[in-house]
């Protein structure tokens, strides 16, 4: 069995390899049965790493302990679920689920495209190929997942595996992992087409079009996947938090940066014809980034709690990213001529400047988060000392960027193409500005002091309002044409133009996170000891300690206690929070009892027994607006799904007169 | 050419300002890494810089009084009692035996005061192998 899965991920490699020279070498040299050939490749490398992950999920769920990453990552007494999630809870198991996920991309790709791109497929080919033929190297040769474990000349079945660690055993660990490796992997696919067009001098704008979809469900996938990294560390690690500004945690913002500015900037290009270099190479960033992140959480590379396993892998990451940088920025460096921007900035005041102030914005957090991620690696090569930058240097460099932003969330849609003047920015912005104010004035007034906090509400007011009064201008306009009652409008005016008033909805989605970030500036704890009997106070909470009552089963051993909580001496029910320290692993985990609501949650972590052992050490937390973080996802994700719905009415805008070398190839297309 | 003088002089004062976040944000946060040898050798002006530590929590060190929690590190035979109080919890992963990384600064007693522990098992995220496959022989390591 063992066997057979190996063989499938060697031929796979070989395959691999073999689909990057037919596919150039038949294009250059005009035989289009080795594109083909090259393209069939592609499929059997599908079936073959199809078949590989089969068997190694088949071992897994069946318990084949023989196989060192079986014993490693599962074992009998697992659910079923986790077993078949071991797939990816080790290292050679995620390289080989990236592996999948990237040949399943390329087969989609390639039969989907193969015949309206016949002039750059073939190399859009070899690139997703090169790429899947590191981690294909790397499954094959370095690391493994048939692995078997051996004594002598003799193969061992140790019986049974290790316990999949307890914290892990929650449904967003089930999909958080593969949610980020959708989004990582997904990036190749633009990236691809970014390079195909590239090397063939392509005109136009044809792979933004094509792989506009792929980004932004990519995008959609790597949001969610961070999310619920987020959710689960909120609700399982009985820390409090949701984001730790940890290295491996920066590693998957990174991208989503650089995507999200690569998602506003092809708005220019599309639109406008400017940009042209600047978003290939934020795709390339995007694409470099996402290997770099997988070699930040693969190989060790910079000290994290995340404490993933130290290996040699990373060289070859590392080997990887300084070919394929160095081979991008050829490339671009060679084909500058036809990436000339079709337009040039007019005025400060312009929806382009907005865009362009956008990316600069959202490249510097990038870049700074980087450096901080980044500063122990480079200090210590620098000056011999390592020393790291914490959670206040992230924040105090990241909450102004935040809040630029918004506020640019907030102008950018209002403000008009080419040139705008003073008057008519008054005129747009008179009331979200006024609405923005009052509100800060009014928090103001109510007792809420802390700047960054009223400046953050301030804006997000002033989001809303802009967006608010984009909807309702358009649907005004749509009801008095045809009489359609005004909800009606809005929805017909959405229908015909999903990308705008989607991309609306998602800013909306985004406000919503802020104003769950901004909580934070009000968050209240305690950490006490309380004996049975009574009671904690924080703020307008009272919690009372009714009991203390000790359980065992074969997994674990647990201590609960029975809490009742009141809030301005009303009660709001019994909560049971719980330490339990599992019997195989030694590991304590704490199950913490959150009463959620809109406004505040109310946190209550059991943390253990005081020294002498009779008295229970709490730890309560009031976190006001969290909530809104977790609802603002679900509005982002509407958002971006409204985006994908092919709009009623085909857009066409006006082009402003193409000059430079690409306009004697381009072809302007409507 | 008005026009790019404005760009980049908007451009620069952006840049510009948070660069000087950045640097402050540098300054006020950094951490030196130490190992609890350099410690004892550090002086007094040890006790003004912020210091990370990393090292093994010694069994049946750990003891909880009140808010505070007393343990010891200890890294290659040199022990470091460590004093928290910070706010946030611990995580779970903080028991005997298992590597920490405390953050905080060292007082003139000698005992080190962290505002901020990590604590990393090794089984954590990624079963540490207790068999090491050296060649084709199956050694155990623990």
């Amino acid at each position: 069995m063992e066997n057979i899965g190996a063989l499938a991920i060697l031929l796979a490699f070989c395959f691999a390899v073999y689909a990057i020279f037919a596919s150039v070498t038949g294009k250059l040299a005009r035989r289009p049965f080795l594109i083909l050939s090259a393209e069939r490749a592609v499929y059997s490398i599908w079936i073959l790493l199809t078949v590989a992950s089969g068997l190694l999920i088949y071992s897994l769920i069946n318990g084949d302990f023989r196989m060192a990453y079986v014993a490693l990552h599962s074992n009998h007494s697992m659910p079923a679920i986790y077993k078949f999630t071991a797939w990816w809870g080790g290292q050679e198991g995620s390289l080989t689920l990236w592996a999948w996920l990237l040949s399943t991309y390329s087969a989609v790709v390639v039969f989907q495209n193969r015949r309206r791109y016949r002039e750059m497929m073939p190399y859009v080919t070899a690139v997703l190929m090169g790429t899947l033929t590191l981690f294909l190297f790397l499954i094959a040769f370095i690391a493994s997942p048939f692995q078997v474990i051996q004594l002598g000349k003799g193969i061992v079945d140790v019986g049974d595996g290790q316990v999949l660690n307890p914290l892990l055993q929650y449904w967003t660990m089930v999909i958080h992992p593969p949610m980020l490796y959708l989004g990582y992997v997904g990036f190749t696919v633009p990236f691809a087409f970014a390079m195909g067009s590239l090397i063939t001098k392509q005109p136009g704008d044809a792979w933004i079009h094509t792989t506009r979809r792929w980004t932004l469900v990519t995008w959609l996938f790597q949001t969610t996947g961070i999310l619920l990294g987020a959710g689960w560390a909120y609700s399982v690690l009985g820390w409090g938090g949701y984001w730790g500004w940890d290295p491996v945690e920066n590693a998957s913002l990174l991208p989503w940066i650089t995507a999200t500015a690569f998602l506003h900037s092809v708005m220019m290009q599309e639109k406008k014809g400017m940009m042209k270099i600047w978003n290939v190479v934020l795709i390339s960033t995007t694409f470099f980034l996402c290997i770099f992140g997988t070699l930040m959480t693969r190989a060790g590379f910079v000290q994290s709690v995340h404490a993933f396993a130290q290996s040699s892998i990373g060289n070859y990451f590392v080997v990887f990213l300084a070919v394929g940088i160095a081979g991008t920025l050829y490339l671009i460096l060679v084909r500058l001529d036809y990436l000339k921007s079709e337009a040039q900035l007019e005025s400060v005041l312009s929806r382009e400047s907005s865009f362009l102030f956008n990316n600069l914005i959202l490249l510097a957090g990038c870049f700074a988060v980087l450096w901080g991620t980044l500063f122990p690696v480079i200090s210590e090569a620098l000056t011999g000392e390592k020393i790291s930058v914490d959670a206040p240097f992230f924040n105090r460099v990241t909450i102004p960027i935040g809040l630029f932003l918004m506020l640019l969330t907030g102008v950018g849609p209002l403000i008009a193409w080419r040139r705008s003047s003073f008057e008519s920015l008054q005129k747009a912005f008179k009331w979200p500005t006024l609405i923005g104010v009052g509100l800060a004035a009014g928090l103001f007034a109510a007792g809420v002091h802390h700047f960054y906090a009223l400046v953050s509400f301030a804006l997000c007011m002033f989001v809303v309002v802009t967006v608010l009064m984009e909807f309702y201008k358009g649907a005004m306009a749509i009801h008095a044409k045809d009489g359609t009652n005004l909800l009606a409008a809005m929805f017909e005016l959405t229908h015909r133009n999903t990308r705008r008033y989607g991309g609306y909805i998602v800013h909306i989605g985004i406000v919503l996170m802020f104003i769950g970030f901004t909580g934070k500036a009000f968050d209240k704890d305690i950490t006490t000891e309380v004996p049975v009997g009574s009671s904690l106070e924080l703020g307008r909470y009272q919690l009372h300690i009714n009991g203390l009552t000790s359980t065992q089963n074969e997994n674990y051993v647990s201590q609960a206690l029975d809490v009742t909580l009141f809030k301005d001496g009303n009660n709001l029910g019994t909560f049971h929070p719980e330490r339990r320290v599992y019997i195989v692993s030694k590991q304590p985990t704490s199950e913490v009892s959150i009463r959620r609501r809109v406004n505040e949650d109310f946190y209550m972590n059991f943390a253990g027994m005081s020294t002498d052992g009779t008295k229970p050490v709490i730890q309560a937390y009031v976190f006001p607006l969290v909530s809104c973080i977790w609802m603002g996802y679900w509005v982002v994700l509407f958002g971006t799904l409204t985006c994908m719905i092919p709009s009623k009415t085909r857009l066409v805008w006006p082009k402003t007169a193409i000059v430079g070398i690409a306009g004697k190839h381009a072809q302007v297309k409507n | 050419m008005k026009n790019y003088l404005k760009f980049g002089l908007l451009i620069a004062a952006i840049l510009g300002s948070l660069a000087w976040l950045a640097v402050g944000g540098i300054g006020d946060t950094k951490t030196y890494y130490k190992t609890v040898a350099e410690l004892n050798q550090l002086g007094p002006q040890g006790a003004e810089k912020r210091l990370r530590v990393a090292g093994d929590i010694a069994p049946n060190s750990i003891i909880r009084a009140g808010k505070d929690v007393k343990f010891t590190l200890a890294q290659d035979h040199l022990n470091l009692v460590v004093v928290y109080n910070g706010t946030e919890p611990l995580p779970d992963t903080f028991k005997d035996g298992a590597q920490a990384v405390a953050d905080g600064k060292l007082g003139s007693d000698g005992v080190f005061h962290a505002t901020k522990i990590q604590a990393k098992c090794a089984s954590k995220y990624e079963a540490k192998p207790t068999m090491e496959k050296s060649g084709t022989a199956l050694v155990h390591s623990s």
